[in-house]
């Protein structure tokens, strides 16, 4: 028997999965609350209390961790085009597994640069200016942040010709600098794996100690990504595949948290239909979005106000006369696992509200135009419409028994034609909640934790 | 463009709900074989396209193509534009069908040189003159 031990200390549970790497089984899983505000190791001991005695003392190959306690990885990104540099710079943290607190582009107004000092961000990520371009907001950006009183890491990811001077600027003030490839060098190509590797070492190297979760070292080798940087490798190694290990293809992700709902596409959504033009800045090929605004528990008065009662109660199959009650209820009790029936249509009609919005921002959109020479189409992001696999992560598709059911209803609609999301995908739930574990493998265990996503997942359709 | 100094670089493009992309090309390969950065923003490319492209890459010149015959009508606004985002200063050139039907070029030109660009171009011309007075015109600057 060959162990491996996954930890991910989430922003409220602690998870915790024991794997045979031999059999490739799942042997064990337990969660405990978090405990990052007093000591991280509490939580981590009640988790693992939770599986059989023999695992708990067991020798592990390997004992990895991922981390979005203490409120995650929270970045703030500046660019200066929002569309372009500032929007590169953005995805760049987003595919980091950071939370993006704020973005900013132009320079920097003294208001705003206020505002980012309160804000006390993980990261900044300051960008700007292709390869020669514009040199001028980057610097001024880096003398306002050099006599400010941001204190955490600056990674540098824009004009390269501007760069030196700007970690000079930084660096003679005490601010800590790294500096990275551009994340936009042309106008219009988007490089967002440089930054993504330094915000993963600067993760690795500083923020665990920032964020107390330092002691949990001593149980396992390291902290090694952000939550869902875990996911986000785990459904690229699952996309992929290996040399000797055939991965599924192109496919998205959706995780419905408490707070956030999180969708993951891997795959170039390049274009289908013919005659349509490409427009925008490009897309990562693993790209991650986040909604801030969307989540069943935290966030589920926020999905009230944005899908209305009707919508709501469209997607319920039982009556929910004091809906604006209970919702306000769910918000406070996050973490309620539903029992009665009441309360699992209720998260049933949360949870597909959450994904259809989440899906719907990620995927792309066609626009038409009129010319003199007739209708022309426009697409703007990612064409995912013959994506063939759709997977459900997270708590609502480990235990909704309609877990398929929310997936189904973020497909492609022919009432919003345009939205460019999935047709006619395969439908998975990760029912043993391994995608993360999976992704804190896949460097060390390539083959073998492929086959254990693949193994792992519930089809639905 | 030679020697020591520094590339121009120049956005090009083809503005509005166009997608003649041809010219677009050819006009791209003399501007690079010449020594040019070539920022080509590509075909359906709005005013605010150019000027974004302008703004992050530092642009010498905006190159604006139109050959639908809609030029006087998408161009409308183009220097006001650039003066609104910052960058009022810089070369505007446009060429194509900018208009619709046989109207006299010398008229065409004066409306266009009338709405702030530097220069105007009518269709068939070469570029070859293209980018040579576009040498010129940045030498002076």
């Amino acid at each position: 028997m060959s162990l491996a031990l996954l930890v991910d200390f989430g922003s409220t549970f602690t998870k915790i999965i024991a794997i045979d790497l031999a059999s490739e089984e799942i042997l064990a899983y337990g969660q405990s609350g978090t405990t990052v505000d007093t000591d991280i190791m509490v939580g981590l001991r009640k988790a693992l209390d939770l599986i059989p005695p023999y695992l708990k003392g067991a020798s592990y190959e390997c004992k990895l961790a991922s981390s979005s306690a203490a409120g995650g990885l929270g970045m703030i990104t500046i660019g200066l085009i929002p569309e372009l540099s500032a929007e590169a710079a953005r995805r760049a943290a987003l595919g980091a597994g950071a939370k993006v607190i704020k973005v900013y582009s132009f320079r920097l107004s003294a208001k705003e640069l206020r505002e980012l000092e309160g804000l006390t961000p993980d990261i900044l990520l300051l960008a700007g200016g292709t390869d020669g371009g514009n040199r001028e907001v980057i610097v001024d950006n880096a003398r306002l942040l050099s006599q400010s009183r941001v204190h955490c890491p600056i990674l540098i990811a824009g004009n390269k010709a501007a760069a030196d001077q700007v970690h000079s600027i930084l660096s003679s003030a005490g601010k800590s600098t790294l500096i990275t490839d551009n994340v936009m060098p042309e106008v219009n190509v988007l490089n967002v794996e440089p930054s993504r590797e330094m915000i993963r070492k600067i993760f690795i190297e500083r923020i665990i100690e920032a964020k107390g979760l330092k002691r949990a070292e001593e149980f396992v080798e390291g902290i090694l990504m952000p939550t869902p940087t875990a996911v986000l490798k785990g459904a690229q190694l699952l996309s992929g595949g290996t040399a000797s290990e055939k991965g599924l293809g192109d496919l998205v992700v959706i995780d419905v948290g408490g707070a956030t709902t999180d969708v993951h596409s891997i795959g170039e959504g390049r274009l289908v239909q013919a005659g349509v033009v490409r427009k925008g800045l490009p897309e990562p090929p693993a790209k991650r979005t986040v909604e801030g605004d969307l989540g069943i528990r935290y966030n589920a008065r926020t999905i009230l106000k944005l899908c209305r009662p009707e919508r709501i109660l469209k997607n319920a199959q039982v009556p929910h006369p004091d809906l604006g009650e209970k919702v306000k209820a769910l918000s406070h009790r996050v973490d309620l696992l539903p029992q009665s029936v009441e309360e699992l249509d209720l998260d049933f009609a949360l949870a597909v509200c959450a994904a259809q919005a989440a899906m719907e921002r990620h995927a792309g959109t066609i626009e038409t135009v009129w010319g003199p020479q007739g209708q022309y189409f426009l697409q703007y992001g990612k064409d995912l419409t013959r994506i063939e696999h759709l997977i459900g992560t997270g708590g609502i598709f480990i235990h909704h028994p309609q877990a398929g059911t929310i997936l189904a209803k973020t497909l492609f609609s022919s009432e919003e034609p345009f939205s460019l999301r999935p047709r006619n995908p395969a439908i998975y739930t990760d029912a043993r909640y391994c995608l993360f574990a999976v992704g804190l493998l896949a460097e060390r265990f390539p083959d073998t934790a492929c086959r254990i996503a693949k193994k792992h997942l519930k089809k639905w359709n | 463009m030679t020697g020591k100094k520094e590339k121009k670089t120049v956005v090009l493009g083809v503005l509005g709900v166009d997608a003649h992309v041809v010219g677009n090309k050819i006009m791209a390969h003399a501007l690079e074989s010449e020594g040019f950065k070539v920022v080509n923003i590509g075909t359906f490319s709005s005013q605010q396209d150019f000027i974004r492209a302008g703004i992050e890459s530092a642009a010498d010149a905006l190159l604006v193509a139109s050959l639908c015959g809609h030029g006087e009508m998408e161009c409308r606004g183009f220097r006001e534009n650039c003066i609104e985002a910052g960058i009022g200063n810089i070369h505007l050139v446009v060429g194509g069908n900018l208009v619709v039907g046989k109207q006299k070029w010398q008229e065409v030109e004066g409306r266009f040189l009338q709405m702030g660009f530097n220069r105007a171009y009518p269709p068939g011309v070469s570029p070859k003159k293209v980018v040579e007075d576009l040498k010129k015109d940045l030498e002076k600057q």
